[in-house]
């Protein structure tokens, strides 16, 4: 399926516009105006995507710790988000949630998750919403490599199958969870297999090459909404940094890591795009410097902005208490 | 005697009872850390790095790398307890509980009872808590309300590196599960701890200091707190005990009573929201067995019935600060 030049400047935009963050939260995270800790998707942009490309608003995304990605990709507003991850008033969740519980209802953004497996069950119980209220919408749990060992997303799994909820389980397999690889922690030869003994149909794609990514993604898309249940994408990534800005990764050997970076997803479209004559090169530049500028100002203001009222402390536990 | 770190106490007891028993093992998320990588396996000893230099030492047997798999991770090291092991499984944050606590209330903490008194449990669950590093609402909260009242289980506070060291080789000798709930903001303080093992005893508080004026009882990370506190006052004249229960599971109702006898002024401070908390449960003990003695009403120093906060300056307000106590104590006098 051939993509216009207006869908692939779309996703160069959201490829980069997630790299220009991403960079943006290293150097913030050194600077000490990032609270806490950063985990960033810096190499897996492709996938974010390429899973959430043909989304709308009214799909539903559950995410992860790693979630600024995910959030970029469905089309959360990075003014609202690098507020949120200085802890500032006007943050997506008013300085309240941070880095790893961005959520935005209105975007379909069901949270970045900070509990490992704890997007997977929400994101059935998404689908499920879809299917009895008989709409055409799907839901999509991001999970890394890590996550599909958790109990809860294997439990998941099977509900999804046996509910046949219109759902997408997308496993970002980026070879580690933590300092794990996950050679040593995932049992079987891939997690497409896990899903087809669930009983659902998978792919594994490369995760650093969008096309790949959207095109399967359109299969798993076509079997959720036509009433046959949840399908599995694995998306083979690397992650470019450590599991949080400032690990020193010293189980990653040198030149494992000098592959992670060699294969960059961004430069892989751009390759992709230049061999094919799709879009000048000129134009795709054109793209980086406006949304260098975006992040560049949406960070300087964040910097600026006021902490949260302290009224805001015991504000919205409940509906009504 | 040497002055190390809570995080090195921690260490040093682990390594001192695996040297000592065999039988002693660890499991968790990255308590190695790098298996099947291509890089140094075993060099990164937990997030925290309490567990460094465990691995190298006792090997990937004995120190054992899990899946993010907590039920498993958990309910395996009990299984493995009851059977002749001394796990020692880790809980990386106990914000996690959530996701196994079946296996510790339902399962470990049942065995001997239900089975009629004929099961050892010998299993520790290491695990780290508590606000103030900026870890938003699912990786800073503490948690120990939830575990203290479960029956058979036992539940330790550390509040500084020697009482870390000698608090955790009894847990690792306690034929009972036991949590040792790890203060995530202690573990850069630094103490005297002695080299050579030594146990405390669970069930017995720590005196820090004594005084006629009021008595303040915190637990882990708000005893240092609480000792701040007890200075400050001290400069305006008021003189106050201080009482660490060191567990919260069996408590040392004795001691406390003992103190609320004498002082007749009662303040808790509790790192967690204040229903069904810690200082609650106090508060209770205080009011339903010393009550002739209390010359006012027991304060409690608590967080807001709230999740943590992201944000720093909520953060920081969420958690009883040593102005609070100290307002707090004035408040009984
Ligand atoms: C229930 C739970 N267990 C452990 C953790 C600690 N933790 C946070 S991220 C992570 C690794 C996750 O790995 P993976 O799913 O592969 O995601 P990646 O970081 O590679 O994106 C771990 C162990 C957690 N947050 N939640
Ligand atoms: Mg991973």
């Amino acid at each position: 399926m051939q993509l216009s030049r207006d869908d692939l400047k779309r996703a160069y935009t959201a490829m980069f516009t997630i790299r220009a963050f991403e960079e943006r939260v290293e150097k913030e995270f050194a600077d000490g105006t990032i609270p806490g800790f950063a985990h960033v998707y810096l190499g897996q942009e492709a996938s974010g995507v390429g899973v959430c490309f043909d989304l709308t608003d009214d799909d539903w995304i559950g995410s992860t710790h790693r979630g600024h990605g995910h959030c970029i990709a469905k089309g959360c507003e990075i003014e609202g988000m690098f507020l949120e991850i200085m802890g500032r008033e006007g943050g997506i969740c008013g300085g309240k949630g941070g880095s790893m519980h961005i959520a935005d209802m209105d975007k379909g953004m069901l949270g970045a998750n900070a509990i490992v497996g704890g997007s997977p069950p929400l994101a059935v119980g998404a689908a499920l919403t879809q299917k009895l209220r008989g709409t055409d919408r799907v839901a999509v749990a991001f999970s890394g490599d890590g996550a599909s060992n958790q109990g809860t997303t294997l439990e998941a799994m099977n509900m999804a199958v046996i509910l046949k909820v219109p759902m997408i389980f997308v496993f970002e397999n980026n070879g580690y969870g933590e300092f794990t690889a996950s050679d040593y922690s995932v049992g079987a030869a891939s997690l497409a297999d896990r899903a087809a003994a669930f009983g659902m149909p998978a792919q594994t794609v490369d995760g650093a090459d969008f096309f790949a990514v959207h095109a399967a993604m359109r299969d798993a898309l076509e079997h959720a909404r036509s009433g046959r249940g949840p399908y599995t994408l694995e998306t083979r990534c690397s992650r470019f940094l450590g599991h949080f800005v400032g690990d020193p990764q010293k189980y990653r050997g040198p030149e494992e890591l000098a592959e992670a970076r060699a294969n960059d997803p961004i430069s892989r479209f751009r390759d992709r795009v230049g061999e094919a004559a799709l879009l000048d090169m000129a134009e795709l530049d054109e793209i980086e410097s406006a949304v260098r500028a975006r992040v560049d100002a949406a960070a300087a203001a964040a910097r600026e902005a006021p902490m949260p009222s302290l009224a805001t402390l015991e504000t919205d536990v409940y509906v009504k208490y | 005697m040497a002055r190390i770190s809570y995080r090195k106490a921690i260490n040093q007891a682990l390594e001192q009872e695996m040297a000592r028993d065999p039988n002693v093992i660890l499991m968790g998320i990255d308590v190695g850390g790098g298996s099947g990588g291509s890089g140094d396996v075993g060099s990164v000893g937990g997030v925290m790095g309490v567990t460094k230099g465990l691995y190298p030492r006792f090997g990937p047997d004995r120190v054992i790398d899990t899946p993010i798999s907590e039920s498993a991770i958990i309910g395996a090291a009990a299984g493995a307890a009851v059977t002749g092991m001394r796990p020692v499984a880790e809980l990386m944050f106990v914000d996690f509980l959530g996701v196994c606590l079946d296996q510790i209330y339902n399962q470990a903490a049942k065995f001997r009872y239900m089975f009629g008194g004929k099961a050892r449990t010998p299993l520790v669950i290491r695990t780290m808590g508590g606000a103030g590093m900026r870890a938003g609402a699912q990786h800073s909260q503490m948690l120990h309300p939830i575990l203290t009242m479960i029956p058979g289980l036992k539940v330790v506070m550390p509040s500084s590196p020697y009482d870390a060291k000698g608090l955790l080789i009894r847990a690792i000798r306690d034929d009972d599960p036991v949590v040792f709930l790890e203060s995530k903001a202690l573990y850069d303080m630094k103490g005297e701890v002695p080299e050579e093992a030594y146990e405390i005893p669970f069930g017995e508080a720590n005196w820090l200091r004594e005084g006629p004026d009021a008595t303040i009882v915190a637990f882990g990370a708000m005893v240092p707190r609480a000792m701040q506190a007890a200075d400050a006052l001290a400069k305006d004249g008021v003189r106050v005990t201080v009482l660490d229960p060191r567990t919260t599971s069996p408590l040392d109702e004795d001691a406390i009573l003992e103190s609320v006898e004498d002082t007749g002024r009662l303040i808790v401070v509790d790192e967690s929201p204040p229903r069904c908390s810690l200082a609650a449960d106090v508060a209770a003990l205080a009011a339903s067995r010393a009550f002739g003695a209390l010359k006012a009403p027991v304060g409690m120093v608590t967080c807001p019935h709230t999740p943590v906060p992201f944000a720093p300056n909520l953060e920081d307000a969420y958690m009883p600060s040593v102005e609070r106590i100290v307002a707090a104590v004035q408040a009984t006098l």
